[in-house]
C-alpha cells in the first residue's frame, strides 16, 4: 500500500521547556483537505511551523514523515524542495526585492533541487500573470517589494499566490483567514479551492469556523492544549460553531 | 549542522579569489621616508620644478604633523601603529610606462588584468568603457586613448598629465585637497607616484565611461595614487575605479587622494567598487584604506554625484565629499560598505554647502557581518549665505549575526535659518523571521541573506552603471559567504 503523503506518530514539541505539543497523531493522504481548528495557545501554529521546519522548537519525541522520508531531520528548504509549503500566518516583508524575482528565484530554486532546467523570465511571467488573475490582484504587485506596504488581504492573497506559483505538495495554511474581509476571503478560498487536487493534501489551520463555508474539508481535527481531542467531518466544524471549544476543553480534562 | 557550518567556512577562507601575486620584475627604490626620496621619486618621473616644489613642501607639512604625532586618531578604527620609514614608497613594473598600444605591455601584467577579469582591450571596446590601469604605483596603459582624445577628452596616466599637460594639472592640483588638509593627504602629495587624469572641455559630453583599475602587486609597498578630474563648463563625465590586491600577511597602506571639479553646467559621476584585500577571517593582513576624496562644484548649477560600494580593506577611513560652491548645485553621496570577519569601516562623507539653492542627497546603507565594525560619519555644513539650501539623509544599518556594531556620527551645522533639513536613519538585523521565510520558499540559507542584502542596498545598486551594479552584487554575495552559521 502506498504511503500516506504526511504521517504524524505521537510527537511531542516544546519551545523553552515548555511542553506545547503533547503527543499529536495524524495522517494525511494526497487528495485529502484537513482542516486543524482550536483556541488561541493550543498548539495550532506550533504544529504549521514545526512541520515546515522552523528550528526555534524542540522535538521532544514521535516523528513526522513525509512520503515515508524523516520530514523532521529536513532544514527548512529541504522541507519546501520535498513539497511542503507554508503561508503564514505574519508574512514578512523583503524590502528591495520584487514580487516577481523574489518568486521566481524561489521557483528555480525549487526546481534545481529537483535536477530541473531553471525557468526563463519569458516562460516565468506568463505563469505568474495566469496566477495573479486567479487571485484578482493587480499587476502591479509583480515589481513592488515582497509584501512591503501591501494591505493585510494583500499579504494573505500574495501567500495564496506563492502557493499557486511554487505548486506545493503539501500546503499548510496557517490562520489565512484571519484579519480578510468577506470579499478578500472569497478570492482566496477560491485560489485555494483551485489549488485542491488529487496529488495535493492541503491543512487548513484555523480558529474560526468561517473559512470552512468557503473550503469544505474532507476532516476536521480539534486541538486542544496541544492534543487532538476529536476528529470528524465537515459537520464536526459546524458542531464546534454552536457548542465553541469550551466544551471540548471539559471533554479533554474528563478524559 | 557542523559539516554545514564547516563548508560554510571553507568557502569563506578561499573568497578573495584576486589574492594571487604576479611574478613581474620591478624597479623599486629603498624602504624609507625623507627629502631625499621625495627627489628621486619627482626626478624618476622627469617632473618640472613647480612639481618637486609641492611635492617637498607636502613632505616637510606631513613630517611636522609625524612628529606631533597627528596622525587622525578621532575615527572610530582600531589598528597597530604604521611604521612610515619602513616601506617602499616607489614600486614600477620594469619596462617603460604609458605605452601607446597594448602589444607593448608585459604579458604578466596583461595575464594579471585578464585573471582579474579587467579586459584592456577587445572585450572592453565592445563594452564602450576606457581603462586606465594602475599596477603598484604606474600606470601601465590607458585604452582608446585615440578615440576619446577625438572628442577632445583627456584621459591619461598622472605622469603623462604633469609632461603634457602641465598648465591643468598646475592650475588644479591641489585645489580641492590641498596638501595641509589631513595628515595622510601631505603624505599623498609628498610620494604620489601615479594615477588618472581627466579632462573634459566645455560642452562635451564624455562619449564612454571611463575606469581605473588599481592593483597593489609588490609587497611591503604602499600605493599612493592620485587621480584629478576636471569637468569643464557644461560637460559631463561618468567615472569607475576598481581595486583589488594579493593576499598578504601585513597590511599595507593605501593613502589616495582623488579631486573633482566640475564648472557651471558640469556633471561629474564617479563610482566606486573598492575590494582591496580584506585581510583573513582572524583579522590578519588587508589593506589600510585611508583615501581622501572631494569634489568641488565651483560652478552654477553643476553636480557632482559619488557612489561607492566598499567591501574590501582591513580598515576603511574615506569620506567622499562635496563643497557646494556654485549656486544650484548638486551634490550626492549613495554608499553600501561591507564589513565581515575583523573588518572596520569609518565612511560617509561631508556637504559643505556655501552657494544660495544648493542641494545635496545622502543615502548611506552599512552592512556588518561577523565581528565587522561598521561607522558611518557624516557632516552637513550649511553656510551663512547658502539661502534656501536643502539636505536629505538617509543611513541604514544592517547587522548579521550578534558579534558585529554599526554605529552612526552625523554632524548637522546649520548657519542659515532658510535651510530645510531631513534626516533618516535605522538599524535593524535579518531577523530569523526573514531568513525562515525566504528559506521555507526553497531558498538556501547563503542565497537568503544575500537577497535580503542586495534589497536593503537597492536604492545605492541604482545608481552605479549597469556593468558595475552586477558585479558589485556579486562582490557583496562573495564578500558575505561565511556569515551564516
Amino acid at each position: 500500500m502506498k504511503s500516506p503523503l504526511l504521517e504524524i506518530r505521537n510527537l511531542h514539541v516544546s519551545v523553552d521547556r515548555h511542553q506545547i505539543l503533547k503527543g499529536i497523531d495524524l495522517q494525511v493522504n494526497a487528495g485529502e483537505v484537513h482542516s486543524i481548528m482550536g483556541p488561541n495557545g493550543s498548539g495550532k501554529s506550533t504544529l504549521a511551523q514545526v512541520l515546515s521546519r522552523r528550528d526555534a522548537y524542540e522535538v521532544n519525541s514521535g516523528e513526522a514523515l513525509l512520503n515515508g522520508e524523516d520530514l523532521l531531520a529536513m532544514k527548512p528548504e529541504e522541507a519546501a524542495w520535498a513539497g511542503v509549503f507554508l503561508a503564514f500566518q505574519y508574512p514578512v516583508e523583503v524590502p528591495g526585492i520584487s514580487n516577481a524575482y523574489f518568486l521566481r528565484t524561489a521557483v528555480n530554486a525549487m526546481r534545481k533541487a529537483r535536477g530541473l532546467e531553471e525557468m526563463s523570465a519569458m516562460e516565468f511571467l506568463p505563469m505568474f500573470r495566469e496566477k495573479l488573475r486567479l487571485l484578482e490582484m493587480d499587476d502591479k504587485l509583480m515589481n513592488r517589494s515582497v509584501n512591503e506596504g501591501f494591505s493585510g488581504g494583500e499579504k494573505k492573497r500574495n501567500e495564496i499566490l506563492q502557493m499557486a506559483v511554487l505548486e506545493p505538495k503539501l500546503a499548510i495554511l496557517d490562520e489565512t483567514d484571519s484579519g480578510l474581509d468577506i470579499d478578500a476571503l472569497r478570492v482566496v478560498a477560491k485560489g485555494i479551492n483551485a489549488m485542491r487536487g488529487p496529488e495535493r493534501a492541503i491543512v487548513v489551520v484555523t480558529h474560526y469556523q468561517r473559512l470552512l463555508d468557503y473550503i469544505v474539508p474532507d476532516f476536521v481535527h480539534v486541538l486542544v492544549d496541544g492534543r487532538i481531542v476529536r476528529s470528524g467531518g465537515p459537520e464536526l466544524a459546524r458542531e464546534l460553531e454552536e457548542t465553541g471549544y469550551g466544551s471540548m476543553e471539559a471533554s479533554t480534562s474528563a478524559a | 549542522m557542523s559539516s554545514n557550518v564547516n563548508a560554510i567556512r571553507k568557502l569563506a577562507e578561499r573568497e578573495y579569489k584576486w589574492g594571487f601575486v604576479s611574478e613581474i620584475e620591478s624597479e623599486s627604490v629603498p624602504k624609507g621616508l625623507n627629502e631625499e626620496m621625495v627627489r628621486l621619486i619627482s626626478a624618476k618621473k622627469h617632473e618640472p620644478e613647480f612639481m618637486l616644489e609641492w611635492r617637498l613642501k607636502a613632505y616637510r607639512h606631513w613630517a611636522s604633523l609625524e612628529r606631533a604625532s597627528a596622525e587622525p586618531k578621532w575615527a572610530n578604527i582600531r589598528y597597530g601603529p604604521i611604521d612610515y620609514q619602513n616601506m617602499v614608497y616607489y614600486s614600477a613594473p620594469k619596462q617603460k610606462p604609458a605605452l601607446e598600444s597594448l602589444e607593448l605591455l608585459d604579458p604578466e601584467i596583461l595575464a594579471t588584468y585578464q585573471k582579474l577579469g579587467i579586459p584592456l582591450d577587445e572585450q572592453k571596446r565592445l563594452a564602450g568603457v576606457a581603462v586606465d590601469a594602475v599596477f603598484d604605483s604606474v600606470s601601465v596603459v590607458t585604452t582608446f586613448k585615440e578615440k576619446l582624445r577625438e572628442a577632445g577628452v583627456i584621459f591619461c596616466s598622472f605622469s603623462e598629465a604633469v609632461q603634457q599637460h602641465p598648465e591643468l594639472v598646475r592650475k588644479y592640483l591641489g585645489s580641492v585637497v590641498p596638501y595641509t588638509d589631513n595628515f595622510f593627504a601631505a603624505l599623498n602629495a609628498a610620494v604620489f607616484s601615479d594615477g588618472s587624469f581627466v579632462y573634459v572641455p566645455r560642452d562635451v559630453h564624455c562619449p564612454m565611461e571611463l575606469s581605473t583599475y588599481f592593483r597593489i602587486n609588490a609587497a611591503e609597498t604602499g600605493q599612493f595614487e592620485r587621480t584629478l578630474i576636471v569637468a569643464d563648463a557644461s560637460a559631463y563625465v561618468s567615472y569607475l575605479e576598481g581595486c583589488t590586491a594579493p593576499i598578504r600577511d601585513q597590511n599595507q597602506l593605501h593613502a589616495a587622494v582623488v579631486e573633482l571639479v566640475a564648472l557651471d553646467d558640469a556633471q561629474i559621476k564617479y563610482s566606486t567598487v573598492q575590494n582591496w584585500y580584506p585581510g583573513d577571517r582572524e583579522g590578519k593582513g588587508g589593506i589600510y584604506n585611508f583615501v581622501t576624496k572631494r569634489g568641488k562644484c565651483e560652478g552654477v548649477n553643476s553636480k557632482i554625484s559619488w557612489t561607492q560600494v566598499e567591501t574590501g580593506s582591513a580598515i576603511t577611513w574615506k569620506y567622499p565629499s562635496c563643497i557646494l560652491r556654485g549656486d544650484n548645485s548638486v551634490g550626492e553621496f549613495y554608499s553600501v560598505a561591507l564589513t565581515n570577519n575583523y573588518q572596520q569601516a569609518d565612511t560617509g562623507t561631508k556637504m559643505i554647502h556655501i552657494g544660495k539653492n544648493t542641494k545635496s542627497t545622502i543615502v548611506t546603507k552599512g552592512i556588518s557581518a561577523g565581528h565587522g565594525q561598521n561607522t558611518y560619519r557624516g557632516q552637513v555644513k550649511i553656510m551663512k549665505g547658502a539661502v534656501g539650501a536643502r539636505n536629505y539623509t538617509q543611513c541604514d544599518s544592517l547587522l548579521i549575526g550578534d558579534k558585529c556594531g554599526a554605529h552612526t556620527f552625523p554632524y548637522i551645522e546649520v548657519r542659515n535659518s532658510s535651510a530645510k533639513m531631513e534626516h533618516e536613519a535605522s538599524t535593524s538585523k535579518i531577523g530569523e523571521d526573514q531568513m525562515f521565510y525566504l528559506r521555507q520558499r526553497g531558498i538556501k540559507g547563503e542565497d537568503a541573506i544575500s537577497m535580503i542584502v542586495n534589497g536593503f542596498c537597492k536604492r545605492v545598486f541604482r545608481e552605479l552603471p549597469m556593468e558595475f551594479a552586477v558585479e558589485a552584487q556579486k562582490l557583496l554575495s562573495v564578500s558575505l559567504e561565511g556569515s551564516v552559521g
